[in-house]
């Protein structure tokens, strides 16, 4: 085993990575590869090796990292000017977004960028979103060389498709920002002026008293306008589509407030309750702005765009032009270099292809195609370019023309009632019927007393504290998810996990591993020694399988010479080992008409003879997580299960064993299918959580209930979902669902105590004994009192359930 | 008393002037990152002199 090695091998200085297949020192330094040494050196020339103080090894590993002229389509101007944020000839700015940014090195150099070349004036690191902005002069560094800079230094950019349709987005916050800051000044202002008041003291002038009564409307005024617009606009929404929201009450409550203030300043009979007014408001936003809590650096919205190249180099008179990829139209023929994505659907020109679908359907190990084939949009292209002649533009082509379907359209979850709208119906009514109620009990003895009444009903059942119980608790829980890396899209969501009765898995790269694949022998005992043999023929191909069975032979193979070498294309390969003459590769190239008992399945498996006897196979299977086995276990009681998979059925028994006799497995399924599968059982009124990681899962993630993409590490691409969750986060998925329907009981418990301090806040008001001074006690003291209910009980019971 | 409508005054003009500050602050962006300006305002300046020194000691060594 590898693990076994005991030997101190040395820690490159730049990146960290243990100097095993390569061991440079250059300045007593030790480094791991070329590249690694190279940033080095460029940064010492300059003067900027704090870059190395700020973190220990701060740097990004540079193994296997080439770029030669692949950034040559950055000199197009057609293309190049749909990545700039803005151009004038001398000055230009550019955004990209750039994964490997870490660690506080990493800020530090990129911002002092300017230090290294010529042309750029400034840059700027938006750490959380991963971002680097840069002004610089294209006249003296161009674009091209501007990202071929970041490149060498290990910060690679993104630039994909998605890029070119850049929309300047501002901060939704912003405003909310500016709201949250008005009703602070307001509420601050108004307590402030109103303090006379709330202490019965008599001493001050009727003059001053105006004066610092008219000051409260004209400071409450942005907080009814302003503030409050969000409510009223979401009251109004709902109630034009007959619909009542928690919004109705709240605005309701706001307009009371404000009108009977109003009233009662100018016709001088008290001192109205713009202090609660703008409190409530303040409250409000705040816990709007505790629950609109994002991960800022994830995307949960991205689509195949943002995995897609921006260019692509197009044959035109036999010369290579690059194009943006989205003028690509059907019969151009377009070349793909090593390590590039084919944009769409084409038929290949060259004479082989290996492609690499690990991003589509996750699966690791690359495909295989020859000359004529048909292939499918989304794979890269690994070793020598290839030449395609396109069939489809790119939105049209078999992966893409998934984002065609309505799923991708309309709305997701509109039909989704969240439990506080539930409830407000219920509540708005009983408020509206005790209002009334008060009303006509004191109608009798006079018309004032009984509006004064109903008025304080409605002011005081202003839901401000079930308002704040749901934002607070889902908020809270949403980061205690967030500590276990199961990022989700908005508190929605959780509310949504409460619902589920069916699990949807996809196989590839979710429950089993990205990147392992076990193989194993099945037939004949064989020798070490041809075992030996066999790593050395293998060894001689570049097939993906034959590598795979290359690395899983631990043997040495020194010294073992291979005679009359043969490799056919789609069949397999064949040599002279030690004497002996072996065949690898499928059925029907290594046994001729034999009959065997282990040929009955299709699976990925190589088939090896010596000197025409079959001796075996090698089946190739791939790795299921660790704990998935405990996951299924502890959802099985509670869930149905579904295993979607574009394999085929190969795997079929190991899933059988590992879901169940009652669970649904479907193979060869495609994008449209998966997503249609879904459709399906939701026609039978089943409520679907759909676990997928690739780019064919995107349909289905997207028309399930909740989609989940599960990816190895976030700053990798997932597709469009509800959540992004690491794979190590997989094991807790039991815990998550637990834990929501926890989060929905405090909720719970918390709408409780704000309907006491709502009955309690009643009875005053109908005994008509609602000063504004009781009023602007009981509103904050209830709304606090649950904010700090709903935080520290769902804080608790995490560290019960061991999620933080 | 009057001259407490005077002190009113002047001090909703402070309140209202830090709130323009506030709006100014907002609207420059200066919200919507707040985690990169946490970490940048610990780099050190003064350090970059003394990475330099021990630039020139290397140099020197290798000169010997």
């Amino acid at each position: 085993m590898a693990g076994m090695n005991k030997v101190e091998k040395p820690l490159c200085f730049h990146c960290g990575d243990t100097c095993d297949r390569e061991h440079i020192v250059f300045e007593e330094k030790d480094f791991c590869c070329n590249g690694c040494k190279t940033v080095y050196e460029i940064l010492n020339q300059n003067d900027l090796c704090i870059y190395y103080d700020l973190q220990k090894n701060p740097g990004i590993s540079l193994k296997s990292k080439k770029f030669d002229d692949k950034y040559a389509f950055l000199d197009n101007e057609e293309i190049s000017k749909l990545i700039l944020d803005f151009n004038d000839g001398e000055k230009a700015k550019i955004t990209f977004y750039i994964p490997s940014i870490h660690c506080s090195s990493c800020i530090w150099l990129l911002e002092n960028l300017y230090k290294l070349t010529d042309g750029i004036s400034h840059s700027r690191v938006n750490f959380v979103k991963k971002e680097f902005s840069a002004d610089f002069n294209p006249s003296i560094i161009s674009i091209r060389k501007l990202v071929e800079l970041l490149s060498t230094l290990g910060y690679e950019p993104s630039i994909s498709l998605e890029d070119s349709n850049k929309k300047s987005e501002k901060s939704i916050n912003r405003s909310l920002y500016l709201k949250i800051g008005v009703a602070a000044f307001a509420f601050g202002n108004i307590m402030l002026l109103s303090f006379a008041e709330y202490f019965g003291f008599e001493g001050l002038e009727m003059n001053v008293q105006r004066f610092m009564s008219y000051l409260n409307i004209l400071l409450s005024l942005p907080v009814v306008f302003y503030c409050a617009s969000d409510y009223f606009k979401s009251a109004y929404s709902g109630l034009s589509q007959k619909f009542i929201n928690i919004d109705v009450p709240i605005s309701l409550g706001i307009i009371v407030l404000f009108l009977r203030s109003l009233y009662e300043i100018i016709s001088m009979s008290g001192p109205g309750y713009l202090d609660s007014l703008s409190g409530l408001l303040f409250f409000l936003l705040v816990g709007r702005w505790f629950q609109n809590y994002t991960y800022q650096g994830l995307s949960f919205d991205r689509d195949y765009k943002s995995y897609f190249p921006l260019a692509i180099y197009k044959y035109v008179e036999g010369r290579l032009r690059s194009i943006p990829v989205s003028q690509i139209v059907k019969g151009d023929e377009i070349n793909v270099r090593n390590q590039e994505i084919i944009p769409a659907d084409g038929i290949l020109k060259s004479s082989r292809a290996n492609i690499d679908y690990s991003f589509v359907t996750g699966e690791s190990n690359p495909v295989s195609k020859e000359i004529g084939e048909y292939i499918y949009a989304g794979g890269r292209q690994l070793g020598e370019s290839i030449r395609l002649e396109v069939v489809k533009p790119v939105s049209q082509s078999y992966l893409t023309q998934l984002w065609n379907n309505d799923a991708f359209t309309k709305e997701k979850n509109q039909n989704f009632e969240i439990l506080i709208n539930k409830i407000s119906k219920y509540f708005t009514v009983a408020v509206l019927v005790i209002g009334l109620g008060g009303f006509l009990f004191w109608i009798d003895k006079d018309l004032k007393t009984a509006l004064n009444a109903m008025t304080a009903v409605l002011i005081v059942a202003c839901p401000c504290a079930l308002t704040l119980s749901a934002p607070f608790t889902m908020g809270t829980t949403m980061r205690i998810f967030g500590n276990r890396n199961f990022f989700i899209k908005n508190v929605n969501v959780i509310e949504r996990l409460l619902n589920i009765t069916h699990i949807v898995f996809d196989k590839t790269g979710t429950i089993t591993y990205n990147q392992k694949s076990e193989v194993n022998y099945e037939g004949e005992l064989v020798m070490q020694e041809d075992f030996r043999n066999i790593k050395a023929l293998a060894m001689n191909s570049t097939h993906p399988l034959s590598r795979l069975l290359a690395e899983s032979i631990d043997e040495n193979i020194d010294n073992i010479s291979l005679e009359k070498y043969v490799e056919i294309t789609g069949a397999g390969l064949q040599a002279v080992v030690g004497g002996y003459t072996y065949k690898l590769g499928n059925r029907d190239f290594v046994v001729q008409n034999a009959h065997n008992s282990f040929m009955t399945t299709d699976a990925t498996q190589i088939y090896v003879s010596k000197n025409e006897q079959l001796l075996g196979r090698f089946k190739i299977e791939n790795k299921y997580r660790d704990g998935i086995q405990e996951v299924v276990a502890s959802l099985k009681s509670k869930f149905n299960f579904s295993i979607l998979t574009g394999d085929n059925k190969t795997e079929e028994q190991r899933l059988i064993d590992l879901f169940g006799e009652a669970s649904a497995y479907k193979f060869k399924q495609s994008p449209q299918q998966k997503l249609n599968y879904i459709v399906e059982l939701q026609k039978s009124s089943e409520n679907v959580l759909m676990i997928g990681d690739g780019l064919n899962d995107a349909g289905a993630l997207r028309q399930s209930d909740i989609g989940i993409s599960v990816t190895d590490d976030t700053s990798n691409f997932t597709p469009a979902s509800d959540a992004i969750m690491t794979s190590n986060a997989l094991r807790y998925l039991p815990d998550f669902m637990d834990f929501a329907h926890i989060s929905h009981r405090i909720v719970v418990a918390a709408f409780i105590i704000s309907f006491l301090y709502n009955i309690f806040g009643i009875s005053f008001a109908l005994s008509g004994g609602l000063t504004p001074l009781v009023a602007a006690i009981l509103m904050p003291l209830s709304s606090i009192s649950v904010v700090v209910f709903a935080t520290t009980i769902t804080n608790l019971m995490a560290k019960i359930k061991k999620l933080i | 008393m009057s001259v407490i409508i005077i002190l009113i005054v002047v001090s909703i003009l402070v309140a209202l002037f830090f709130l323009a500050i506030f709006f100014w602050a907002v609207k420059t962006g200066q919200f919507d990152d707040t985690v990169s300006p946490s970490i940048r305002m610990l780099f050190d300046d003064k350090k970059q002199s003394k990475s330099k020194e021990e630039i020139g000691d290397k140099e020197q060594k290798k000169g010997k």
